[in-house]
């Protein structure tokens, strides 16, 4: 129990108190049991005021302080940290907010604020006084880092990292690196091909030695926490052999005969049944697909010395100090007949599409008919007001737009027409769609609730759509190919990796952050932080923005080799804790285990993991679990000083003089309140004549009345004549 | 007096990392709500124990209202089940003391559920007014 309190009340310039009287309330608290030094301040954040209450607490003794200020979102730490300066444990300081959550909502009301403010501050002197000294948690970690996904934003923090003095490996699912954008040809806003800014990237993870790349790999299985994270790579093997001849290799690719489907290009094509997804990908060591060649035994006897289908899979034990997620995102796939995909040939999506426009150096080709029409239909599976993905991916617009400008660039004789529901081409993308737009490119908007029809009529395709800008009348758009503009989903193994790390997915699905402006690319769990789309659809820029984000997270969290964790963290009371395991059941970090303690079992928390979140307190039927710092004490006494009896002095309300010069001080009241005063006047008024005399409505003259009536400003003055309403004079 | 206005006391318990910012920014944008409401800020709306909400009851606080992270919750994404469970278990603990458990309120509140949070709290102090067991004292004004 502390007996030493500090408190600090602020005027915040005059944000706290033109309507909250801090003098008066400095002054009550200085009658308080438990405090010493009671001040109200200008500022309570300024240097000056720090040093002073350094010098309070040293001079004073304090073994704890208060100050009623701004959001402890603000200042916590500044307060905390002046604690620190003083020598005073920082656990033992409590913020008050009585600005946001007290000066600024009841402006309107500012003697209630007076009382509310009292309230909050001594339910902040009442928590503090059952504050206890804890000390940060310290815990050594690795300088390693685990980056999972070797798209543009992984291979960028990957190096990053690496160049920061961390130790890297980098753990890709595909058996080569780069992700999405390999599949794109050109890249908005410069025209960039995918695949160059994949090479030169690569070049950069091979110049550093503390960069481990696995492909084909996945996380088996990862334990540990923040730190000293366990975690174990599967990786698939390529069924070539490490020191084969690369000349050699290129001639068995060469005399392959067996095809296979080529998902890299969505099955619009066939490859061999060794390869890589595209001639330049890295690492530059084809993959072998063993089924394929099962039969084909000359063939691989032949080029043995290159092929082993005797391979299998690895898995190798790693141990890093933190994780970043970079794992990307999927591309809507249109269910079956969704604007007639999978049913109408001629219907594909954009990424499928710009596979095709790749492939088609010359002239644009599909299914053996020439391509002149073609129709973008936007907001495919984003924006549903009924379905799943209710948010927009905001980068498809640009995309399809982007697309559009490349095929009249590539081809004569296009023709393009773009079925909307809003353009969102935000930033410098709008160039894009202003350049669109004068080239010709024809844009209907069509309204959610009605969207576009595509229909086969003989060999070529008819989109109907209800034009919104002109009363919904119905165009008929004759198109060569139907182009879907999907949107971004979650990627189909995020849930597994979500479990994994215990990263909580939100209801779009992506990846959560802890707060999407504050703490972006953190996760709740410590030391595992995420980055680019698999958190939220992102356009490149912003993908690798929020990597290099993490990066600098990552960094500074390892750089000194030990981190030092808040002390928030559930506590587990042994005597009371029979271990029933519904703590560890509900507990989503495996934070809780149970272990043995004299002749009994009870449970145990690793201080490492547990976040604090308090799930699992509620749910001990025998209470033996507290979080420090909401503890039972701590909570309960905040109750009883929200409800303690507030003794605010009367005259205190008082400062001008009315026009019988009695002295009254109005300066914080309200303007109904002196409206009302000048009503009554010197006379005695029923509620009814105030509100029929101000024109206010008769319930607000009552709330006021009755609230002057409480702080002594007015008095009751005998009844009317029919015995209904009150008379009320000013007080003498 | 009969006629007289009851402001009923409301404690709130909201979320350190999004229904707190919430309601700090009504204050910002000085969005007005009773000020008989008083706020405690938790990490997660799933660590609320109900002896805390009946200890509320009984130093005499008429509504208890839960601004929860919902489904935006980033600790569980089971967070909604677990406060749910909270105030059942809570709703049995009243009725068992006589206290009506339509008393006990919550909602998700976001980070910028400013005015959301004011309507909730305008709500919430008409429906307690209107329960036929509140006790109504004269001259509760705050």
């Amino acid at each position: 129990m502390k007996e030493r309190i500090g408190v600090y009340i602020c005027h915040c310039g005059g944000n706290i108190s033109d309507y909250v009287d801090v003098d008066e309330l400095s002054k009550m608290f200085q009658e308080e049991d438990g405090v010493i030094v009671s001040k109200d301040v200008m500022f309570t954040c300024a240097d000056s005021n720090q040093k002073d209450m350094v010098k309070d607490i040293q001079d004073h003794n304090l073994d704890a302080i208060v100050v009623a200020s701004c959001s402890p979102k603000l200042h916590l730490h500044t307060f905390k940290n002046v604690a620190s300066r003083a020598g005073l444990n920082p656990t033992n300081y409590v913020q008050v907010n009585i600005r946001e959550q007290c000066s600024w909502p009841h402006s309107d009301q500012p003697r209630e604020a007076t009382v509310k403010a009292a309230g909050l501050i001594r339910a902040g002197i009442n928590r503090v006084s059952h504050s206890e000294s804890l000390d940060n948690i310290e815990i050594s970690v690795k300088k390693s880092v685990l980056v999972l996904g070797a798209g543009v934003s992984g291979m960028k923090a990957a190096i990053d990292l690496a160049r920061l003095g961390n130790e890297v490996y980098l753990v890709e699912k595909d058996y080569f690196v780069g992700g999405r954008i390999a599949q794109a040809e050109k890249l908005f806003m410069a025209g960039e091909k995918g695949t160059e800014i994949i090479s030169k990237l690569f070049g950069e993870l091979k110049s550093h030695n503390n960069i481990t790349l696995f492909t084909g790999a996945t996380i088996e299985k990862a334990s540990g926490s923040l730190g000293n994270f366990h975690v174990d790579v599967k990786i698939k093997p390529r069924y070539i052999r490490g020191k084969a001849d690369p000349v050699l290799v290129q001639r068995a690719i060469e005399e392959c005969s067996v095809f296979i489907n080529d998902e890299f290009n969505f099955g619009l094509s066939k490859r061999k049944a060794i390869y890589k997804n595209y001639p330049e990908a890295f690492p530059d060591v084809p993959v072998l697909n063993p089924e394929a060649l099962r039969n084909q035994q000359e063939f691989i006897s032949k080029y043995a010395s290159c092929f082993d289908l005797d391979q299998q899979d690895e898995v190798l034990s790693l141990i890093v100090g933190s994780v970043l997620v970079t794992t990307g995102f999927d591309s809507y796939q249109p269910k079956v007949n969704e604007y007639g995909y999978g049913n109408i040939a001629n219907v594909l999506t954009l990424p499928e599409f710009n596979r095709l426009v790749a492939l088609s150096p010359d002239k644009l080709i599909y299914n053996d008919k020439p391509v002149n029409k073609i129709a973008f239909i936007y907001c495919v599976g984003n924006r549903e007001k009924k379905g799943e993905n209710k948010y927009c991916s905001r980068q498809c617009c640009s995309a399809a737009i982007y697309s559009s400008l490349e095929l009249k660039e590539k081809y004569q004789g296009i023709k393009a027409y773009h079925l909307y529901r809003d353009i969102r081409t935000y930033g410098k993308q709008e160039i894009l769609f202003e350049k669109s737009s004068r080239q010709g490119d024809i844009y209907i908007r069509f309204d959610e609730k009605e969207p576009p029809v595509v229909e086969q009529v003989g060999t070529s395709l008819m989109v109907k759509v209800k034009d919104y800008l002109t009363y919904k009348k119905e165009l008929e758009v004759q198109a060569d190919i139907v182009v879907l503009v999907t949107g971004m989903v979650a990627r189909e193994d995020s849930q597994q990796i979500s479990e994994t790390f215990k990263i909580p997915i939100g209801s779009d699905k992506f990846f959560n952050e802890i707060h999407p402006k504050l703490k972006p690319v953190e996760t709740v769990i410590k030391g595992v932080y995420i980055g680019g789309a698999c958190q939220g659809p992102k356009n490149i820029s912003e993908s690798v923005q929020s990597s290099l984000s993490a990066v600098a997270k990552i960094n500074a969290l390892l750089k000194s080799g030990t981190v030092s964790i808040d002390p928030v963290i559930a506590n587990i009371n042994n005597d009371l804790c029979t271990w029933c395991g519904k703590c560890a059941e509900v507990c989503e970090y495996t934070a809780i285990r149970e272990i043995e303690n004299g002749d009994k079992h009870i449970a145990a928390v690793n201080k490492a993991i547990c976040t604090g979140c308090g799930i699992c307190a509620p749910i001990c039927p025998v209470n033996a679990i507290e979080i420090a710092q909401f503890t039972d004490l701590e909570i309960e006494s905040m109750i009883d000083g929200f409800m303690s009896k507030i003794e605010i002095p009367e005259q205190a309300a008082l400062t001008e003089k009315n026009e019988d010069g009695e002295v009254l001080k109005m300066k914080e009241f309200p303007q109904i309140w002196k409206n009302i005063v000048h009503s009554i006047n010197g006379d005695k008024k029923t509620v009814l004549q105030i509100s029929q005399e101000l024109a206010v409505d008769k319930d607000i003259i009552m709330y006021h009345v009755m609230t002057m009536h409480k702080y002594s400003v007015l008095v009751a003055n005998g009844m009317d004549q029919k015995q209904q309403y009150y008379y009320y004079s000013l007080k003498k | 007096m009969s006629d007289v206005v009851f402001k009923p006391k409301i404690l709130v318990f909201s979320t350190d990392k999004i229904s707190d910012p919430g309601i700090d920014q009504a204050g910002l944008r000085k969005i007005h709500y009773s000020p008989a409401v008083y706020v405690i800020s938790l990490p997660c709306s799933s660590g609320i124990k109900p002896k805390w909400i009946l200890h509320a009851f009984e130093k005499g606080f008429d509504g208890v209202f839960i601004a929860a992270d919902g489904h935006e919750c980033s600790y569980s994404p089971k967070c909604p089940e677990h406060t749910n469970r909270i105030i059942e278990e809570s709703q049995i603990l009243m009725k068992a003391n006589n206290i009506n458990p339509k008393r006990i309120r919550m909602a998700a509140i976001c980070s910028v559920c400013a005015e959301p949070f004011s309507s909730h709290m305008e709500n919430f102090s008409k429906i307690l007014i209107g329960l036929e067991d509140m006790k109504v004292e004269t001259g509760k004004v705050l």
